[in-house]
């Protein structure tokens, strides 16, 4: 745990640093989106690489989080930071109900990805035809800039406000690591029949994971929402969000502490850099993300940080 | 509520119901032989849709008569994908197909993105704008063209399970993987083979589909979730099963549209989909474990 928290700190100082020393706005963009990306898939990672349950349809926790952020500040007036309060709580209250309902009935592998899916089309249906989202022109959150309403004149704002999420996301999966909680949760991951065995209540860990996951996804909604000022149907559930939380996650080796933050980078780079060659072209990055996937799966089953761990353990063999 | 409207939806429902049939069909052998979801099959057939637009718009080639060339070509596709990238990124574990399949989905979505733009496109044939009389109600003829297409091909599909070698040894290999590797059935060539078909079953279906309805990127997704409803509400890997609930889901989304208006008339399916997962993993029709 030492070691981790070590980690997190040079980490954190890291980012503080760049972010002292980057002058350009679209550096410091880059620096806030990747960060964001990397908050998705350590979400995500909670569930999905600890818990081994795969959720096709993150996305529903974060557009709660968007939607709750988004009408109690405009139509209720609600402050901004208590909206973030506000988000994160819903997000978390939609897991809980998502994850009760799965787990009780004992959905597990496809069908599990399967109602995630599901329940992010059912929002994403009811956000399109209810009279307080907005429908499908979305919501506008007007532009005031101050700390109080958690809108910042400069990207430093978001960046600092993004690395506390970060951070806080990567000391609960160091602690998932470490702590009791976490080693019966990946013993749940690794053979629930095993585990309930030794006396593990399978339902109550995956579902104590949902929440914590669906938490921060919440939080990253609520971000997203104060950084764009607008959230539709489409952005808060639709298929995009879900999936760049996945393969983040995926790509940079589920289950491990940096993995998730490797993979977003990574990802972000690489759909950064086709849109410098190739410009702006509509559904350029998810075909990118679509094959590394899918290259990652097929070459290195384990992720990037995967490939680390094989090179440390090829290591302790030969002395 | 006026029973001619009603009569009318139940029909129109009936015809969107046997094409989802017939996608749905295509799911379920997938599943029932590799006990895998095949999250790319809206994609595929969106992939299809846009092959049989392509034939009509550069070829001149009629929807209908573009069947035994979409047919094929989709059997090719799926034999390939399934040998080539699906068996290969398994690495013995199912979550590994899950993800695959879904990074294979989103690749095909987005190149289509990509390249047709997210335009709506549609065909004119001759006979879109002919309807039928039946009873009090106008049904397009498209539809029923759909509707008897679609059950034939569901009937060619299952005698081809019931009936012949090639599917003596899908349903030896979906029931006992190993004993059919005894007895010297090639699985992963029946796995290719299963594939195959149920990706086959989207190209027919394409055919029968493009004339009365339209194609663009996003298409496969409003199929795939219809779909899957379809497979879990009749029993997954349940032929008949899949046949009835594809009719039955045609018929709750024609109503719900009717009694509910267009989108959140959808929510009727979801709704049963979550409702079956949860409470009847096992379909409404499948009594098997």
């Amino acid at each position: 745990m030492a070691r981790d928290l070590t980690g997190i700190v040079i980490f954190a100082l890291a980012v503080i640093a760049l972010t002292l020393l980057l002058s350009s706005g679209v550096w410091l963009n880059a620096l806030m989106m990747t960060l964001y990306a990397a908050l998705l898939a350590l979400a995500w990672n909670l569930l999905g690489g600890f818990g081994g349950q795969f959720s096709f349809g993150h996305a529903l926790f974060f557009g709660t989080g968007a939607y709750a952020s988004a009408v109690a500040q405009v139509a209720h007036g609600v402050n901004a930071w208590a909206a973030l309060a506000l988000a994160i709580v819903a997000a978390a209250a939609v897991g809980a109900f998502v994850g009760a309902l799965a787990f009780r009935y004992g959905l597990k592998g496809s069908y599990f990805a399967l109602v995630t899916l599901a329940f992010a089309e059912v929002f994403r249906i009811l956000a399109l035809s209810a009279g307080f989202t907005g429908g499908g022109v979305g919501m506008m959150l007007p532009l005031n800039e101050s700390i109080a309403n958690l809108q910042f004149g400069s990207r430093r704002g978001y960046v600092a406000l993004m690395l506390g999420c970060v951070v806080a996301a990567l000391i609960t999966t160091a602690w998932l690591r470490h702590s009791r909680f976490g080693a019966r949760l990946q013993a749940v991951r690794d053979n629930e029949d095993a585990a309930r065995a030794v006396g593990v209540d399978p339902y109550r860990i995956k579902l104590g994971a949902t929440v914590a996951s669906a938490a921060f996804m919440g939080a990253a909604g609520a971000f997203y929402l104060q950084v764009f000022q607008y959230i539709d149907p489409g952005i808060a559930f639709g298929p995009h969000v879900s999936v760049e939380a996945l393969v983040g996650a995926i790509v940079g080796g589920m289950g491990t502490l940096w993995g998730p933050v490797l993979g977003a980078a990574l990802l972000h780079a690489l759909g950064e850099a086709t849109r410098n060659l190739f410009g702006q072209l509509p559904g350029l990055n998810l075909v990118i993300y679509g094959s590394v996937l899918v290259m990652i799966v097929l070459f290195m089953p384990r992720g990037l940080a995967g490939l680390g761990a094989w090179r440390r353990n090829e290591r302790g063999r030969h002395g | 509520m006026n029973f001619d409207i009603l009569f009318a939806s139940v029909l129109n429902g009936l015809t969107t119901g046997a094409v989802y049939a017939l996608v749905a069909l295509g799911l379920t052998l997938i599943y029932g032989v590799l006990h895998i979801i095949n999250f790319a099959h809206g994609a595929a057939l969106m992939v299809a849709l846009y092959g049989v637009y392509g034939l009509k718009t550069v070829f001149g080639i009629d929807p209908y008569l573009a069947l035994p060339i979409m047919v094929p070509a989709m059997f090719v596709l799926g034999y390939v994908l399934q040998r080539g990238v699906i068996n290969r990124a398994s690495h013995g574990k199912d979550e590994n197909i899950l993800l695959v399949t879904l990074g294979l989905a989103i690749v095909l979505e987005n190149l289509a993105l990509l390249a047709f733009k997210s335009d709506t496109r549609t065909i004119d044939t001759a006979y879109t704008l002919t309807t039928v009389q039946l009873g009090p109600a106008f049904i397009a003829l498209p539809k029923v063209i759909a509707f008897f297409g679609a059950l034939l091909a569901c009937a060619v599909l299952l005698t081809l399970v019931t009936r012949t070698d090639l599917g003596r040894a899908i349903r030896a290999v979906a029931k006992e993987k190993l004993g059919a590797k005894l007895m010297g059935i090639d699985v992963d060539h029946v796995y290719a083979m299963s594939f195959g078909i149920g990706l086959a079953c989207l190209g027919a279906a394409a055919c029968f589909l493009l004339p009365a309805y339209y194609v663009n990127p996003q298409v496969g997704s409003g199929f795939v979730l219809v779909a899957f409803t379809i497979v879990v509400l009749g029993g997954m890997g349940s032929f008949a099963g899949a046949l009835l609930g594809g009719l039955l889901i045609g018929v709750v989304e024609s109503l719900g549209g009717l009694f509910l208006g267009e989108s959140l008339g959808q929510i009727g399916i979801f709704a049963i989909f979550i409702a079956v997962l949860l409470f009847r993993p096992t379909g409404l029709f499948g009594a098997r474990a």
